[in-house]
């Protein structure tokens, strides 16, 4: 026993460094990866064919205006000093003026958010929710209809135009069936009647104990979510399986089986058990990957997240616009993969 | 000599040739091992499924004018929006009474350009850079793989879409954009293809036999990336046809009257609770190529890669 435990103490002494390193290991590959992320993005909004300070003073303005604003936005300077001025001014949460709704960028941000989150968190838990035992009862009936069910789902998912589907689905249960509200977070007469708390109406309005607004919001929200928590279940259906099946091969499932375990306990509590940590990143990842299909999904069901935000500037030229909301998906969807990248190292004792 | 040599060569068919157990050329062992890889291949019905749909695509797309029952443009105000079957239009017509089944036929085409722009750029950029990157190691692997990161990092659509506003909308852009966006896992492939094949002894010798390192990338490394690149290819091309209409669908890829897929979509989307067709053909048409991709690629995914096949 007491060898046992210096034997412990030893190993955590040892391996408290390299922990260490490997924290600030991955803070410098974020820190560069984030940097590259905004030189992209800055990059692109200087090759833009749109002049930035006609935008701003419009074409009328005389030669002198023209100069003071071209030299208020500092396009005199020198490129690498441009881009460390943009750089100073994202870390100070400063993404310049919206043209369409002549409000700081950062500000809208921050309003449209909340509805991207919501839709893609709903999505996300029914993706999950669903996914993973379909997932699992593919790998533990390998070769059986639903096995065959679940390849052809997520087959469907990995083929389907998304605004497509999304157009097809407001039509039939919004339009024929009348099951579900319409576009939009709420009906029109709901809207603005709670008052904004986490900007997330499902949340929101039970803070308000409202629960007509809640059903509302529910009806509004089903579908589009619904089609995201499709694809999110494509995904992780697909994973699980193959992450259970490399389980299921192993001796200890067998020793499990032999031991006269029942079967339920050996499959989902020795086997699933065994791949939460892969999974808990794919589904990190699949998070991410719905907070960008997000951006099609909401410009058909006309929500006001980040992603029509996003498509409504690009249309009308609204470069701070796009260059604000594409650094705050980007950010987002670095921060999930690195949480991701975390989670399996600090739970998975072989990365380490 | 030459008679009992020429007697069973008359006899030998090409499919015994082809599966013989000793090749009498390089030539012919290599044919043997593309054939046998064709038989695996054939006996998978859902990929032979996809394939036939591709095969299928690319001659509609080359017999267009022969196919298309109308002209694409051409409009008949007075016959707007008829329904699937009314008026001679078997798919109906949209909003200009442009015939939908003749828009569908040409729109291939458009599909067709993309798909193989994108394949042909976007994984011979990846080759380059993930080469590059394991072959030559040291600081050079580390920047090209930041950048590489730096890209994924990105989602692929957001990225795409600030390009092309960059850019400017149109079909040349929507594809330099997609490019622009794809090739990092093709680099990420390609190096760890690299890295497994840096150190084999057929690699030191012919390094001895005084190869420069020009030449043992592109004559001894290239080729055995490319199975691996060609699974995923395929694979991606699903995905990237979904970017390229989303794109359409948005007003950035293709520009009106072009008869592109997801603009066709999106100028059905106004009339979709009254006029289901104007949208849902089109629509169909991108599912069915999309699936077909997917099929074929887990289809090649299993013969080329037998070691993934499982997931």
């Amino acid at each position: 026993m007491a060898t046992d435990n210096t034997l412990h103490k030893k190993r955590r002494k040892r391996s408290l460094p390299l922990w260490v390193k490997g924290i600030s290991n991955t803070v410098f590959t974020v820190a560069i990866t984030m940097v590259g992320l905004l030189f992209v993005t800055f990059i692109i909004g200087r090759v833009m064919p749109i002049d930035p300070v006609l935008s701003i003073v419009g074409e009328s303005a005389s030669r002198a205006t023209y100069d003071a604003a071209y030299q208020e936005l500092g396009l005199d300077k020198p490129l690498f000093l441009q881009f460390f001025l943009f750089l100073w001014d994202i870390a100070h949460g400063d993404f310049g003026e919206s043209l369409l709704t002549a409000r700081p960028v950062g500000q809208d941000l921050i309003r449209v958010f909340p509805a991207t989150l919501e839709l893609a968190t709903v999505g996300t838990i029914i993706g999950v929710l669903l996914g993973v035992p379909l997932g699992v009862i593919a790998a533990v009936k390998r070769g059986s209809w639903i096995d065959h069910v679940a390849r052809v789902v997520a087959l469907i998912g990995y083929s389907m135009p998304v605004f497509w589907i999304g157009l097809i689905g407001l039509l039939i249960f919004y339009g024929i069936l009348g099951w579900i509200g319409g576009p939009g977070r709420l009906d029109i007469f709901y809207v603005d009647t709670i008052p904004s708390v986490t900007g997330m109406i499902l949340i929101d309005s039970l803070l308000a104990g409202d629960i007509e607004i809640f059903k509302n919001a529910i009806s509004h929200i089903v579908l589009p979510a619904g089609l995201l928590a499709y694809y999110s279940l494509a995904y992780i259906s697909r994973m699980t399986r193959s992450f259970m099946l490399e389980q299921l091969d192993q001796e200890y499932i067998i020793t499990a089986r032999v031991k006269g375990l029942p079967e339920s306990t050996v499959i989902w509590r020795h086997a699933l058990g065994n791949v939460k940590v892969p999974l808990v990143t794919v589904i990190a990842l699949s998070y991410a990957g719905l907070l960008e299909g997000s951006v099609l999904t909401e410009t058909i069901f006309a929500w006001p997240g980040i992603g029509s935000y996003i498509t409504t500037a690009l249309l009308s030229a609204d470069m701070n616009a796009v260059l604000g909301g594409t650094v705050v998906v980007g950010l987002v969807f670095v921060c999930l993969n690195i949480f991701s990248d975390l989670l399996y190292k600090y739970f998975d004792p072989r990365a380490k | 000599m030459s008679i009992p040599d020429a007697c069973p060569q008359k006899q030998i068919t090409w499919r015994e040739w082809l599966t013989t157990d000793t090749p009498a050329s390089r030539r012919q062992a290599r044919l043997s091992v593309w054939y046998h890889s064709w038989l695996a291949f054939r006996s998978n019905l859902m990929a032979m499924f996809g394939l036939t749909i591709l095969l299928a695509l690319v001659l509609i797309g080359l017999f267009a004018p022969i196919l298309a029952p109308q002209d694409p443009f051409a409009q008949d105000l007075a016959a707007r929006l008829s329904a699937p079957g009314v008026n001679g239009y078997m798919f109906g017509s949209d909003s200009l009474g442009r015939d939908i089944l003749s828009r569908l036929i040409y729109g291939s085409r458009i599909t067709l350009y993309i798909v193989s722009l994108v394949a042909l750029m976007a994984p011979v950029a990846g080759l380059f850079v993930g080469t590059a990157a394991g072959y030559l190691g040291g600081w050079v692997d580390v920047v090209l793989m930041r950048i590489t990161d730096i890209f994924l990092a990105f989602p692929r659509l957001v990225l795409a879409l600030a390009f092309v506003s960059a850019l400017g909308a149109g079909i040349e852009n929507a594809v330099l954009a997609i490019v622009l966006t794809a090739w990092p896992p093709y680099a990420r492939i390609a190096r760890a293809e690299t890295l497994t094949i840096r150190n084999a002894d057929f690699i030191h010798a012919i390094k001895l036999q005084g190869a420069g390192t020009l030449r043992v990338i592109t004559r001894h490394i290239w080729p055995l990336c490319i199975s691996s690149l060609v699974v995923r290819v395929t694979l991606d091309m699903a995905g990237i046809i979904l970017v390229a209409a989303g794109l359409g669908f948005l007003g950035l890829g293709a520009q009106p009257p072009s008869p592109e897929w997801g603009a066709m979509i999106s100028d059905g989307r106004r009339f979709i609770l009254d006029h289901w067709w104007v949208a849902t053909m089109p629509g169909l048409a991108i599912f069915i190529v999309s699936l077909a991709f997917n099929l074929l690629g887990d289809g090649l995914r299993d013969v080329l890669d037998p070691k993934k096949s499982s997931q």
